[in-house]
């Protein structure tokens, strides 16, 4: 079972269908003690990331997010929800959850914010898993990471920065995998086949 | 592969044909296509998907409230397939229509005229949801006499007597994510878009703007996204009446040296 954080974000539908046709179970939800029993966690978000972290915090959900993530358990930000995983928000001016190093800043160099559309995503040489291709996004801000190494994939508006980011077993995506056509689902596949391979192995680990 | 991606522009100009939907029916449907049902905007939505839209847009255009129940459901059976952003509008008028469209699996809301009423509704939207899900859409029509674009409410039947290019910066201002701007002067005349009002408002903000009205052939898209324009072009009929199809808009965008995706 795959958790999608509810707190309160715009739309969870797409997310939530988008995982189910790659054959997943999904649950959207607000109740820490399901995602505390989840397989994996979906952390998605629009908005501002500020906002996202009180919401979330509000609802009292820092602490399952907290456990899921050092547990070991596959985890996805999506937006917004990748930002919040790093450390230093410029938006809102607050500290995200530290699970990836590294800080969150607008975008420089561009003409025009926020960066809406249709975006060439390559692939880094640390990561020759993702299919590059177009994908969809909407967003003001950037990570910029401490660690090259957690950079996987990334595109280009004003500068260049990380679009998708791995560290062990906390991802990210900067842009909508739900909203970016055959390339999304094809992203979302993979992060669903390294679901079931984390869940097996901690079956197999006699959890 | 490389090390650090590459330094030159991506971000693709985008095609977005746009839906006019009344108590869950398409108002103009598509017949040049084999379709089971020609005016189930869900059916329309996957079709315009399989052939390359990077966005749809669904306008609710009579949007009373047992409209609007109609309307949720559309959204939801599109979003259950549609793995494309889609934009609804029509009577949007507080943040919990918003919020409903939203969780019905909305990407982002077009207001229009609540937005004029009630300005602040552009900045409590942006607020709660984010920019980036408030596209507010401006109809105008150029005074002959002064030369100036002004503003239009309820379906462009209300003069507000306010100037566009004033009420772009305005809106962006209060945290619009994107403007959706329709010349009434050019709609349904297949003239073309309003190249000198496009311009007007892009210089006039820094958020992305979307053109709609007038568009008749493909070089019209191709002038209406040129540098100094639209970043994206909202277009009903020409797809519609099957003179031409997406694909062929992309095509050519293309062969100018716009930017789109394949």
């Amino acid at each position: 079972m795959i958790a999608i954080i509810d707190y309160g974000a715009g739309n969870l539908r797409s997310i939530r269908r988008a995982l189910e046709i790659n054959g997943a179970e999904t649950v959207i939800t607000s109740d820490a003690d399901v995602i505390r029993k989840a397989d994996a966690v979906v952390l998605p978000g629009v908005g501002h990331a500020g906002h996202a972290i009180g919401e979330i915090d509000r609802r009292g959900l820092t602490p399952a997010i907290r456990e899921t993530v050092e547990a070991g358990k596959p985890f996805l930000g999506i937006c917004v929800g990748m930002q919040v995983l790093f450390e230093h928000q410029e938006e809102g001016d607050t500290q995200g959850f530290g699970f990836l190093r590294g800080d969150v800043r607008s975008i420089e160099g561009a003409a025009k914010l926020p960066h809406i559309g249709w975006n060439r995503v390559e692939a880094t040489e640390t990561d020759n898993t993702l299919d590059e291709g177009y994908f969809y996004f909407v967003h003001s801000f950037v990570a910029n990471p401490t660690d090259p190494e957690d950079i996987a994939a990334t595109s280009t508006y004003g500068e260049c920065f990380p679009v998708v980011v791995k560290s062990a077993n906390v991802w990210g995506t900067q842009f909508h995998p739900e909203k970016s056509g055959p390339a999304g689902i094809e992203f979302l596949a993979s992060w669903v086949n390294e679901v079931d391979r984390a869940t097996k192995e901690r079956w197999a680990a006699g959890e | 592969m490389t090390a650090i991606g590459t330094k030159q522009a991506t971000l693709t100009r985008r095609v977005i044909p746009c839906l006019d939907v009344t108590d869950g029916r398409v108002v103009k449907g598509i017949e040049f296509v084999n379709l089971r049902d020609a005016g189930d905007p869900v059916e329309l939505a996957a079709f315009y998907d399989r052939e390359g839209a990077d966005e749809l847009v669904f306008l609710d255009i009579t949007a009373t409230s047992d409209s609007r129940n109609t309307m949720v459901d559309v959204i939801e059976r599109t979003a259950d397939q549609i793995f494309i952003p889609l934009t609804v509008g029509g009577g949007v008028r507080s943040t919990a229509d918003i919020k409903q469209l939203l969780r019905a699996g909305a990407d982002k809301v077009s207001i229009n005229s609540a937005a004029i009423a009630n300005p602040s509704l552009i900045s409590e939207g942006a607020e709660i949801f984010g920019s980036q899900c408030i596209v507010v859409a401006i109809d105008t029509k150029r005074d002959p006499e002064t030369g100036r674009w002004i503003v239009y409410s309820h379906g462009g039947r209300k003069s507000v007597g306010v100037d566009a290019i004033e009420w772009a910066a305005k809106v962006a201002q209060l945290g619009a994510g994107e403007l959706l701007v329709t010349s009434m002067d050019r709609d349904g005349t297949r003239d073309g878009y309003d190249l000198e009002l496009l311009e007007a408002i892009a210089g006039a903000v820094s958020i992305p703007l979307i053109a709609s009205g007038g568009a008749g052939t493909l070089q019209h898209l191709a002038e209406g996204l040129a540098p100094g324009r639209a970043d994206a072009v909202l277009a009903a009929s020409i797809f519609h009446f099957g003179d031409f199809r997406v694909q062929d808009a992309k095509e050519h965008l293309a062969k100018q040296g716009i930017p789109v995706r394949p």
